[in-house]
């Protein structure tokens, strides 16, 4: 054949192997799609064996091939619930988002490699990241343990908090924010609420209601959420 | 005390929240400011290696979860997550989904008339090597419209979903094709600035292909890379 497939040098392209354009792959929205290729049955209960955060009515079930969760025991420290709605600029409800959750077991310690304590014990049966899909009326759920506190930058400590990811269509890029307790031991010397002025803090602060810690997501406009540059 | 090493913030290829010509950003965006916040184990942790518990076992192979073959050219995806400094990122989860090679997605709210393709859902997981790689299977998705404006068409893609090893480092992107005239007319693709954009577009790869058998594209993931200087976790003396 003329065309020497191996011995050609192609020219430069502009595609991502070309190393001059080397550098952060950039984010795209998860679209209104993505039902059945993230939020796992179980993904939105830490605690327990429930189906909580998967949205199966919006798929047949023959095309269910995500993981279903399967807790290995109960971890330690108090079960609790937090929910919230998500509200778009116009007051709306958000039904096609979704949350991510990532936290610190009843102790303070994360399930990570790169929490090197050794002084805090991993929880066994708590990993600390959840998955859920907003509910037809626009909510999320998730069952968890409350966290402990872990330790902030300069020797400060950090008061029990939730992070938290918001996804959907419309969001280009992740939305990084914190779920703090009205309650908490230490909100008023948290570090990361302290860059937060004071009239927006309570964006950031959830609310006991009939046993369920209630913290809205207001992606825009009056009470907008305080979103994070990490 | 311990040290935090941060994560770098984004860098000048990141699109902004807020793109006009995408319409579902108008009253999704945020209008306020993003609060900077320092570095802390919250942001430096994730959920790393645990992938298999939380998400399931990989399903690199999207042509094989049905009865038959899907319809449409049988594609391989491959290449490496990377982080900014060309290291790889061995042992995370990439998860995939996208339409069928008509454009068409399995979810119910998908209204476009396009073919459903009974061996075919379009979702799967991948979990990479120690050498940051990774390889799947599926066919290449169709263009499909959408109701951003008049005359509206996505660009073929692949949604991915990556983790990454922290909190700082969660991605979601989506994949793209070389020479799709629809990309630099995609108000979505548009949102990343040029040339920056191309870092979303696969190449046409003969070492990737197999013979007779798929084409092969090459698409190498970069998330974010730790901060060249630790955030200093003590107090300091002046
Ligand atoms: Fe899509």
């Amino acid at each position: 054949m003329t065309i020497d497939v191996a011995a050609r040098v192609p020219g430069p392209r502009m595609d991502n192997q070309d190393p001059a354009l080397f550098g952060q792959t950039p984010s795209q929205t998860v679209g209104p799609f993505f039902h059945y290729g993230l939020p796992w049955k179980g993904g939105a209960d830490l605690v327990g064996k429930s189906d909580m955060g998967a949205r199966a009515d919006l798929f047949p079930a023959e095309n269910y091939v995500l993981n279903l969760s399967s807790p290995t025991g109960t971890p330690a420290g108090e079960a609790i619930e937090i929910a919230g709605r998500v509200i778009d600029g116009a007051g709306e409800l958000v039904v096609d988002a979704m949350i991510e959750i990532w936290q610190a077991n009843a102790a303070g310690r994360y399930h990570s490699v790169d929490d090197t304590r050794e002084d805090v014990p991993i929880d066994p049966h708590f990993i600390g990241f959840g998955r859920s899909s907003t509910s037809a009326e626009g909510e999320y759920r998730f069952r968890t343990v409350r966290p402990g506190p872990v330790p902030g930058p300069g020797g400060t400590m950090q008061a029990p908090h939730i992070a938290m990811s918001v996804f959907g269509r419309g969001l280009i890029k992740r939305l990084a924010t914190r779920l703090y307790f009205a309650d908490g031991d230490g909100n008023a010397d948290d570090p990361v609420l302290a860059q937060v002025s004071a009239g927006r803090r309570q964006t950031l602060i959830a609310q006991a209601v009939d046993g369920v810690w209630r913290l809205d997501i207001v992606l825009q406009g009056l009470d907008e959420t305080v979103f994070f540059d990490l | 005390m311990t040290k935090i090493v941060g994560y770098r913030r984004e860098d000048a290829g990141a699109p902004p929240s807020a793109f006009a010509d995408y319409g579902s950003t108008g009253l999704r965006a945020p209008t306020e400011p993003l609060v900077r916040i320092p570095p802390t184990l919250t942001e430096t942790t994730g959920p790393a290696g645990c992938w298999d518990r939380l998400t399931g076992p990989a399903a690199a192979d999207l042509t094989t979860q049905h009865a038959g073959m899907p319809q449409g050219q049988r594609i391989i995806v491959a290449g490496r997550v990377l982080d900014e400094d060309g290291r790889p990122v061995p042992d995370t989860v990439m998860e995939i989904w996208q339409a069928n090679a008509a454009g068409r997605y399995i979810h119910a709210r998908d209204q476009w008339d396009a073919p459903q393709d009974p061996n075919f859902t379009g979702a799967g997981r991948v979990v990479t090597d120690a050498d940051g790689g990774y390889r799947f299977v599926t066919v290449r998705p169709g263009a499909y419209p959408w109701g951003n404006h008049r005359n509206a068409w996505r660009p073929a893609h692949i949604h991915l979903s990556l983790l990454g090893p922290a909190f700082a480092t969660r991605l979601v992107t989506q994949l793209y094709f070389p020479d799709d005239p629809l990309i630099e007319i995609d108000p979505i693709a548009n949102a990343v600035p040029m040339p920056y954009r191309q870092r979303m577009v696969c190449r046409l790869d003969m070492d990737v292909t197999t013979p007779n058998w798929a084409l092969g594209y090459r698409f190498d993931v970069v998330l974010k890379g730790r901060d060249q200087t630790p955030f200093e976790d003590d107090h300091h003396d002046d």
